[in-house]
This record gives structure tokens, C-alpha cells and sequence, in this order.
């Protein structure tokens, strides 16, 4: 057998304390809570249509920025601009301010007199208290994982390959559909993943500008808040349930696909 | 035809100047050099990949130095291949017919029928991950050919290949010549710069430093550089014979080199390494297979030694040391002997 080194053994330490830092609570949580409870709180109305909320709102925000999120990271991933790192760090921006003041910069700029509130006012559309209004502080948030992610992709992707399909007669937007889009998608999908999850998981942005209609993360504050920790706990356990299996079912799918782009 | 007129290119610690040459329709091109000469800027050039500081590039009388990359109607075949590894390869190979007038079935047989010819017509519904480095090659120049490029530039197509696929690949590339394709290939092999070229221009530091034929090139260098880069001054057109004492390389009727190879027999080149031959001033039994008596036609002193012209019925030139010259008391128009190995004698197939 090797020799174990101390150094070895004083991480395996730690890193087992980590990893029982972040198991723990949740076991805890698990623990104190039965089956049962779980059950008649997956059939409360209130419960299924703000879990259902949480999904389709922090989806459609995610596909929605994707439109452009995924074109930008192509640019920085290929371009060379002035100020590039200014941008880099515009785009972490999200990640590192408090999510509550992002949330009151986001009521700001979508609110009834702001000019996008306007313009949503003229469709008959209120942003505040509305799912488009979550929508928007979910992806406000969570953005900077795709346009990471995509980047990344991207930065893979050899130029050589794109410059090879310009020399074959291809106009630089089929280069883009053709070879750097499905070179890239591995880490695209990843983001897109990753992004949905994070807006799915969003509390401090979202609860500022949509109190209502609620979203799961917003009940189950609301439950500890009015009735106690013992109430807060199905609705939570159910939430991280469901979460869990979307997105292990998300990544299998991923995973399947991208085995066969590579074969 | 495609003519570069005082090409320059400046990088931070490299550059292309004033680079001028003429590919004609139906030429091979070798634009030989060292690594790092410029000679894959130069396709890249031609192809649109780098845009130039200054000079002119035109295509059959166009002027595409300011073409974007899609319109110049270039073929290039890239020094790693660059297939496409997420595609088939016959989705590869009918990349470029994306758009054009074919039908489907139509754009199925132009497949079919080049990778027929590249002898790749079993790989179609393969991946790339699944192939060879000599499979790839095909793939990549099929890829190519399919769009009828007005030229196909090749950047060191040989290079990553193992010795029997490269001699595979030049009967491929010999025959896709044949049929009139127009070649600009860019290689550091002086081997393959003369199997394959009808037309050779030496890059150096930037700068094309001789062109010409292989025969002129190799026989006739204008600088040292040149001479000592091709390294094979004795270099001769001969045919390759077996008889029942091995090989030999037929230069004419009464000059014959005994030769070791396993080449197959056939019209080619014979070189013989200036370095490699012997020379006394009488009549000497050494283990040399290869002997020739002439008269010595001219000495010229350079850098790496004196370079001493014998025409022994053959113009044969031998490399020899300062000492050696003094100690022989070589003259011109002294009679002399050259000896040199069967194994000193490199024969390259057509």
C-alpha cells in the first residue's frame, strides 16, 4: 500500500467536515419531517400552483435572455474590444451584490412610471406582481451562469474549425448554426441548466418585485413566518425534492445527448 | 492563375516582405521553407485567414486581397485537417454544397463520387473521432474538391503522416494534379517539394528567396541558404532498376549508382548528399560501392567547408574541409576519384 501522507489524511479531515457542513442541515431537515406531511402538502392548491410558478417563470426567463445571453458570450469569447474586462465584470455584477438591492433596483426600472414599465403599461401588462416581473429578477440574477458558461464553450470551440467552414463558402451566421452553436452546446446546455436552477432557487430579488403571485421560495418565507418553522419544513423538503429530480433528469438528458455528438 | 505581388505582412516578432510569385493553371506549387519562414502565412494569406498590410493578390486576373474569405473561391486543405468532429463525414465532405442548386440526391452522388476517388467511399456515415490521421487527410481534401476550388492550398498535407501513407497520399495528391487541378502546397521537405513539384519557391525569414523548377532550385541554388537547406546538390532525374545484385539508380546509359532502398522500380530522383561522397587523387579500394573518376571543374570556398565540382560524366558535388583540400593539392582541371555508399545515394519515387 502507498504511505499515506498526513497532509493526506488532514484534508480528507476537512474536506469530510465540508462536506458534513452542507449535508447535515438538509438531513436534519429531512429527518424532522414525515412522508406523510410531505404527501398532504404536495396536495394544497397553494403549494402546487406557486412550485408550478417557480418553474415555468424561471424557464421562460432563462429562454427568453438566452437570446441574447448566448450571443454575447460568443462575442467575448471570440473579440478583442476596449474595456472587455469592464464588461467581464458588468456581467459578474449580478452574483456579487445583495439580491434584495437587486431586487429594488429592479422595481425601479420596471415599475408603472419607468420607461419599460411604460411600454408594458401600453400592452396591458404590469411587471410588478406579475410572473413577467419574477421572471425578469430571476434572469437578472442567474444570468451571468449561462453567458459564464457559454463563453467558456465557445473559448473551446477551435477558430480554425470556423475559419475552415468560411473557406468552404459559408456565411459567417451558418458558421455560427452550423459548426460553433453545436461545438459550443455541451457548455451552453450546462448554463442553461445551471441558470434555470439559480432562478428557481431565487428569494431576495424576486420577493421585492413580486410578492405576488408567489413563488415557492416566497411561501415557504411567508409559512415561517406566520406559523413557524414546523410549517415551513414539507413545503421546503418537497421543493428541494422536486428540484433535485429536475434537475437530475435535466443533466441525464444532457448527458445522453452530448455522448452522441461526440460519437 | 494566382499571382501575389509584393505581399507584406508585419507581427510583433515575425514578418512577410515584399512576397511575389506566379502560380500558373495547372501548376504544383511548393512553396518550400524552414519553420517559422512565413510559409503557412502565406496560404493564409491567399485564403483570407490574415488580412495583409500592403501588395496585391489576384485570382485569375480578380484582385481578392480585400475578398472576404467565403467569396475568394480558394480551397484550403488545413494542416491538422479541421474536419468538423460533431458531423459525418459525408455531412463534412457536402458542407459547401449547403445553398447551391443540387438537389439532395443530386448533392449525394457529388459525394459519393469524390469519396469514391479518395478512396474513402466506405466512411461516410462515420464520425471523425473514429478515423485515421490518413483517413482524415482524405476527408479533408474531399471536403475541398467538392466546391472545384480555382486553387487548393495545402498546408504541410504530409506532415502528420507515417512514412507508407505518405507515399500513398502523394499518388493522391500526384493524380488529383493530373486532372488539372491547380496546387499550392506549402512544405519544410525538400523530399517532397521534389515528388510532387513541378514549380518550387524557397521562403526565407519572410522573403521568397529563389523559385524556379525543382531541377533549377536543386541544382542551381542562388544562395547558401538555399543550397544548404535543399542540402542535395547532386540531385538527378533517373529511373530506379533491379537487377540480380540489388538496385540501382539509372542516371544515363554509363552512370549507374548502386542504391539501398525498397522502393518499387521507376522513373524518380537520385540524391546524394554533398557530404556523403569521398574524394582522392588516385585510385583507392575502399568499401564504397560507387566509384567515378573525373575532372575537377571548379572550387568555391563557403561557409561550411570548399564545395569541389567533379564532372565525372555527371556534374557531382563534393563537400569537403580547408585541410583536405590542401593536403589533396586540388586544382581545376585535376583528374580525381569519387566514392561514395550505396546507402549515401536517397532515391525519391514519381
Amino acid at each position: 500500500m502507498n504511505r499515506f501522507s498526513y497532509i493526506q489524511l488532514a484534508f480528507l479531515v476537512l474536506g469530510s467536515l465540508v462536506l458534513l457542513f452542507i449535508l447535515a442541515p438538509l438531513t436534519g431537515m429531512f429527518l424532522n419531517t414525515t412522508a406523510g406531511q410531505v404527501f398532504e402538502t404536495a396536495k394544497e392548491q397553494e403549494v402546487r400552483k406557486s412550485i408550478w410558478l417557480t418553474i415555468y417563470t424561471s424557464l421562460a426567463g432563462t429562454l427568453v435572455f438566452s437570446l441574447a445571453a448566448i450571443p454575447l458570450a460568443y462575442l467575448l469569447a471570440r473579440k478583442q474590444f476596449p474595456m472587455k474586462k469592464l464588461v467581464t465584470g458588468i456581467i459578474d455584477l449580478p452574483v456579487v451584490i445583495p439580491h434584495s438591492a437587486a431586487g429594488i433596483a429592479l422595481l425601479g426600472f420596471v415599475s408603472r412610471e419607468s420607461v419599460l414599465g411604460k411600454m408594458g403599461s401600453a400592452v396591458g401588462l404590469n411587471f410588478v406582481g406579475h410572473p413577467a416581473g419574477i421572471a425578469i429578477a430571476m434572469a437578472f440574477v442567474s444570468i451571468p451562469y449561462l453567458i459564464n458558461a457559454s463563453r467558456d464553450g465557445f473559448a473551446g470551440v477551435p477558430e480554425r474549425l470556423e475559419k475552415a467552414a468560411l473557406t468552404l463558402g459559408a456565411s459567417p451566421f451558418r458558421v455560427f448554426f452550423t459548426i460553433s452553436l453545436p461545438l459550443a452546446w455541451r457548455n451552453i446546455l450546462s448554463g442553461l441548466i445551471l441558470m434555470f436552477a439559480r432562478g428557481m432557487s431565487e428569494f431576495g430579488a424576486v420577493i421585492v418585485v413580486a410578492y405576488h403571485p408567489m413563488i415557492t421560495p416566497v411561501l415557504i418565507y411567508e409559512r415561517f413566518g406566520a406559523f413557524g418553522l414546523k410549517y415551513a419544513r414539507p413545503v421546503s423538503v418537497l421543493f428541494i425534492l422536486i428540484s433535485l429530480a429536475l434537475f437530475i433528469v435535466l443533466r441525464w438528458v444532457a448527458k445522453e445527448k452530448n455522448s452522441e455528438i461526440v460519437k | 492563375m494566382l499571382e501575389l505581388k509584393n505581399i507584406s505582412k508585419g507581427f510583433v516578432d515575425f514578418c512577410l516582405r515584399d512576397v511575389s510569385f506566379v502560380v500558373e493553371r495547372g501548376d504544383y506549387f511548393i512553396l518550400l521553407g524552414e519553420s517559422g519562414a512565413g510559409k503557412s502565412m502565406v496560404l493564409e494569406s491567399v485564403a483570407g485567414l490574415v488580412k495583409v498590410d500592403s501588395g496585391e493578390i489576384l485570382l485569375n486576373g480578380r484582385d481578392i486581397t480585400k475578398e472576404i474569405i467565403q467569396k475568394r473561391k480558394i480551397g484550403m486543405v488545413f494542416q491538422d485537417h479541421a474536419i468538423f468532429p460533431h458531423l459525418s463525414v459525408e455531412e463534412n465532405i457536402a458542407y459547401s454544397l449547403h445553398g447551391t442548386k443540387f438537389t439532395r440526391e443530386e448533392k449525394r452522388e457529388k459525394v459519393k463520387a469524390i469519396a469514391n476517388e479518395l478512396g474513402i467511399g466506405e466512411l461516410l456515415a462515420r464520425k471523425p473521432a473514429t478515423l485515421s490521421g490518413g483517413e482524415l487527410q482524405r476527408v479533408a481534401l474531399g471536403r475541398t474538391l467538392i466546391q472545384q476550388p480555382a486553387i487548393l492550398l495545402l498546408d504541410e498535407p504530409l506532415s502528420s503522416l507515417d512514412t507508407r501513407l505518405k507515399s500513398d497520399l502523394r499518388r493522391l495528391l500526384r493524380a488529383i494534379h493530373r486532372k488539372g487541378q491547380t496546387i499550392l502546397h506549402v512544405t519544410h521537405d525538400y523530399e517532397e517539394a521534389i515528388s510532387l513539384g513541378t514549380k518550387i519557391a524557397v521562403i526565407h525569414q519572410g522573403t521568397i528567396v529563389q523559385s524556379g523548377s525543382p531541377l533549377e532550385v536543386f541544382n542551381h541554388p542562388k544562395s547558401e541558404f538555399v543550397a544548404h537547406f535543399t542540402g542535395a546538390k547532386n540531385f538527378f532525374p533517373a529511373k530506379l532498376v533491379t537487377d540480380n545484385q540489388g538496385k540501382f539508380a539509372c542516371i544515363h546509359e554509363s552512370i549507374q549508382v548502386r542504391i539501398v532502398t525498397d522502393l518499387p522500380d521507376g522513373d524518380g530522383f537520385i540524391l546524394i548528399r554533398g557530404e556523403d561522397i569521398l574524394l582522392s587523387v588516385l585510385p583507392a579500394e575502399t568499401s564504397a560501392t560507387n566509384n567515378f573518376t573525373g575532372k575537377v571543374t571548379e572550387i568555391v570556398l563557403n561557409t561550411f567547408g570548399v564545395d569541389v565540382t567533379i564532372d565525372a560524366g555527371i556534374e557531382l558535388h563534393v563537400l569537403i574541409t580547408r585541410e583536405s583540400l590542401e593536403k589533396l593539392g586540388l586544382e581545376t582541371g585535376k583528374t580525381c576519384w569519387v566514392h561514395f555508399k550505396a546507402s549515401a545515394g536517397r532515391f525519391i519515387g514519381k
